[in-house]
């Protein structure tokens, strides 16, 4: 299967940061559609979309939850856009030690955006709908693209507490912990 | 499993540097919701009616609405409260923006402050961590400026900050609390924090708000921002752009400004002018703003966008809401430009938008009468908007005539003698009012500004209409889609009110309906107060998302309180009573029941006082606008019935009121 080409749906968040009202609506209903059950709390910290903002500079960017990364840059650059200056960590997607956000704040696990991926789906992702500004829109588009084999979810959880400790801690805890029962 | 609350205050004397994380009684919010209604609870249990508001006895409370934090669109309100130095009644103050959520998210509900800290410390609620820490870095600092550094300090570029500027430090009676894009701004609240040595409280809170009827709330919000969208596109025809659509009035977005400018008194709150809103003031004002304006803005989970960020060259950029857009403007009549300039600097000093402007016009008024003199003066410069600054400057640090201007016009004037109490004529119980001069007694406003407790003309209009409609035509079209109104009976007075003639005002609606549309209005603003709901979606602009059919079961969803419009009905009456049981208990009285003598051109007497007369009677309030034994029983507020008659404000012969005493109340 690898290798081969297939047609697939880009799901497609488009952002426009002159049109964010700073109202943070979309972190509140991103933790509340995440809740187990659906909607039971919220709590923006669990958010996987974040504001990154800063009022009195004019910076209003939401930025939604990427990868895991064990490692924060090397070196960190500075944009400037239409005069107003930014960190690049403003515009990154990665849960990564750097900073404090994509972070559950009970565990300190990653967090990542699913594009609320539920059953049945939904017309578009929660954060979307709630954007009444209109800095959020949601589009579809097909696109060619190598299939790769979708890893299991605990394969994902697996690998990102492995480049936390590394596998060999990561085994011999497994293996105690199994002989407990 | 507390629901849509945390179930915990946070309680921190400054005396003794003591912290304490409090359960509270889940009954209480059963009779009061939150925020004012448990705030006015806490007054009433804890602070002497004797005491001065500038004393340790006195307690500053931060509290968030039952509903701030949860997905319910626009609940974001911190509900300020304490006893306020200018008035000497309670004052009570909201702020929107992002304060109140962060410290449900931390895990409190209200934060109390009691005592005094000899030094001047800050506050830092990190979810259970809390320290006092030192201010003394900050002192004199800029409020908006102290924001900021804290946030650098602390390492915590998502923290909150509520602070004080000088006018708080040095306990300005019109000094405020600032959050950025926010502020607690009426009845020297920030007077109270400088006073117990608070230079600013920073939060961070990263904990669980919980929902008891998940599902059905969701339903209701998902709802909720439908027909806000379809309201927005769908603005109401013949009213004021600025009241047209949801939100606190639309200063920051709207270019005309007419209605203001025209009918809005300048100066002192004195001159009218006709004509003002020429073509020529129109594209300057509006080129202004354009230029000046960064981006509309938002508080938490609100789609409309109320606030601006505020760039005028040469000074800090800002934040600003609302109508201190024209405060100065006005006061100093000069122009659009002036006034965004100076409300940056009145912005970082802390001081209310509606009276720091009228006292500065004031006390040069007393100038140009030759009550105040140059030596009063010594040092004012010649230009006019100079003088404003230079004022500002002197008020703040309480310097010179800055030392008795800082106490407001009230007791300035008090101060200043010689007359000077004839300029100070535009308060309610001691508070500057908004410059509002009209020409005919309007019923529904004379009850709400006479016996509001928050004494304040500031958006305590409500639901109906400021003005009848002029044609029948236009009231039927309006009244078409009124789900909000309570019952028929609103539609049919709106229907038949008149812009003239026999079913106009002063004479109608007639007494009994304009108690009732009162009581509708108060409702909705003690239903928003308690669930920290702003008024701009409820309780303000005509046609609002929320309304007294919808919200209880809002309230239910989110909090798992079994509720409906009678019973949410019956929570704002007992709110509203213990608010003023506890202004009634520092000595208020009908003698205080007034509006400026000039507020309205045309008075008629006999009508008010039958007007207060009805209004008292259908609250249950005896002839001083004391509420009775039975209305206090049926409310379940036996406690305050049993203070009043220890204390001899009520007497024993009950229904028996006590008797009216010439000239004023029956002292305690």
């Amino acid at each position: 299967m690898k290798g081969e080409k297939q047609k697939k749906v880009v799901k497609t968040i488009r952002i426009d940061v002159d049109k964010c009202n700073g109202c943070r609506a979309c972190e509140l209903i991103c933790s509340a559609f995440h809740a187990v059950p659906k909607y039971s709390s919220n709590n923006p910290e669990r958010a996987r979309i974040r504001v990154i903002h800063d009022p009195l500079r004019d910076i209003y960017i939401p930025v939604y939850a990427g990868d895991y990364v064990a490692a924060e840059c090397a070196g960190r650059d500075r944009y400037t856009i239409d005069g107003k200056e930014y960190d690049e960590c403003a515009f990154c997607r990665a849960s990564c030690p750097s900073r404090d956000v994509f972070k559950e704040p009970d565990s300190g696990l990653p967090l990542k955006c699913d594009m609320c991926e539920s059953v049945p789906p939904l017309s578009e992702p929660m954060c979307v709908q709630w954007c009444l500004a209109d800095a959020l829109t949601y589009e579809e588009r097909e696109e060619e693209v190598e299939q790769e084999e979708a890893p299991e979810e605990i394969e994902i959880g697996l690998e990102a507490m492995a480049n936390k400790f590394g596998w060999q801690k990561l085994m011999d805890t497994a293996a105690r912990m199994s002989k407990k029962g | 499993m507390r629901y849509a609350e945390t179930g915990f205050n946070l309680e921190v004397d400054l005396t003794r540097g003591n912290i304490e994380r409090v359960e509270t009684d889940p009954r209480l919010t059963e009779l009061h919701l939150g925020g004012l209604g448990t705030s006015a609870k806490l007054l009433w249990d804890r602070v002497p009616a004797e005491a001065e508001p500038f004393s340790a006895d006195n307690l500053l409370i931060f509290s968030t609405g039952l509903l701030v934090g949860t997905p319910v669109v626009g609940c974001n309100r911190t509900i300020v409260a304490s006893f306020s130095p200018q008035t000497l009644l309670m004052a009570y103050s909201m702020m929107g923006g992002f304060f109140a959520p962060e410290l449900k998210y931390a895990g409190y509900d209200k934060l109390i402050i009691r005592g005094k800290s000899p030094d001047l410390v800050y506050l830092w609620i990190n979810n259970d961590r809390v320290e006092i820490r030192d201010a003394s870095h900050l002192r004199g600092k800029g409020a908006v400026e102290t924001s900021d550094l804290l946030r650098k300090e602390l390492k915590q570029p998502k923290a909150q900050v509520a602070s004080i500027g000088l006018a708080g430090e040095n306990r300005v009676y019109f000094a405020s609390i600032e959050q950025g894009r926010s502020s607690a701004s009426r009845g020297g609240l920030g007077a109270v924090m400088g006073d117990k040595g608070l230079k600013a409280i920073a939060v961070r809170g990263t904990k669980d708000v919980n929902i008891a009827r998940p599902a059905e709330l969701i339903e209701i919000c998902n709802q909720v921002l439908q027909y806000i969208k379809v309201r927005q596109e769908n603005p109401i025809p013949g009213v004021m752009p600025i009241l047209a659509r949801l939100g606190s009035p639309q200063e920051m977005a709207v270019h005309d400004e007419k209605w203001h400018t025209e009918n809005f008194s300048w100066g002192n709150s004195r001159l009218r002018r006709k004509g003002f809103w020429t073509k020529e003031v129109e594209q300057n004002w509006t080129q202004t703003l354009e230029s000046t304006r960064k981006r509309l803005v938002s508080c938490h989970n609100c789609p409309l966008k109320c606030a601006a960020t505020i760039s005028v060259p040469g000074v800090p950029t800002y934040m600003m809401k609302c109508f201190s857009k024209l405060t100065y403007t006005m006061a100093a009549m000069s122009d659009l430009e002036f006034g965004l300039r100076i409300a940056q600097r009145a912005t970082e000093y802390g001081v209310d938008g509606f009276s720091a402007p009228q006292v500065m016009a004031f006390g040069l008024e007393l100038y140009e009468a030759g009550i105040l003199t140059d030596k009063d003066m010594a040092g004012m410069p010649s230009d006019n908007e100079e003088r404003f600054f230079w004022l500002l400057d002197r008020i703040v640090r309480r310097e010179g005539i800055g030392d008795v201007l800082a106490n407001g016009t009230h007791w300035a004037a008090e101060q200043i003698g010689n007359g000077a109490q004839e300029y100070a004529h535009n308060n309610i119980k001691k508070h500057e009012q908004l410059p509002l001069k009209l020409g005919m007694l309007n019923p529904i406003y004379f009850l709400m500004y006479s016996t509001g407790e928050k004494i304040n003309i500031t958006q305590i209009e409500g639901n109906f209409p400021q003005a009848p409609f002029a044609t029948l035509q236009e009231r039927e079209d309006f009244v078409k889609d009124w789900v909000q109104a309570p019952d028929e009976r609103f539609k049919k007075w709106l229907l038949d009110w008149e812009p003239r003639g026999e079913r106009s005002i002063p004479h109608y609606p007639p007494p009994e309906a304009t108690c009732e549309i009162v009581d509708w209005q108060e409702r909705m603003h003690y239903i928003d107060d308690a669930t920290g709901m702003c008024a701009g979606l409820s309780s303000f602009p005509l046609k609002p998302p929320f309304h007294i059919h919808n919200l209880p079961t809002v309230i239910s969803a989110a909090a798992g309180i079994e509720m409906d419009s009678a019973k949410l009905t019956q929570i704002a009456r007992r709110n509203r009573n213990l608010v003023r049981a506890v202004n009634i208990r520092r000595g208020m009285r009908r003698k205080d029941e007034k509006p400026p003598a000039n507020h309205w051109r045309k008075r008629f007497p006999e009508l008010e006082t039958q007007l207060l007369d009805e209004y008292y009677k259908y609250r249950g309030w005896n002839e001083q606008g004391i509420p009775t034994r039975e209305s206090l029983h049926e409310l379940g507020l036996d406690y305050v019935s049993d203070d009043f008659l220890k204390r001899g404000i009520l007497t024993d012969d009950e229904g028996g009121p006590a008797p009216r005493t010439p000239g004023g109340g029956s002292q305690p």
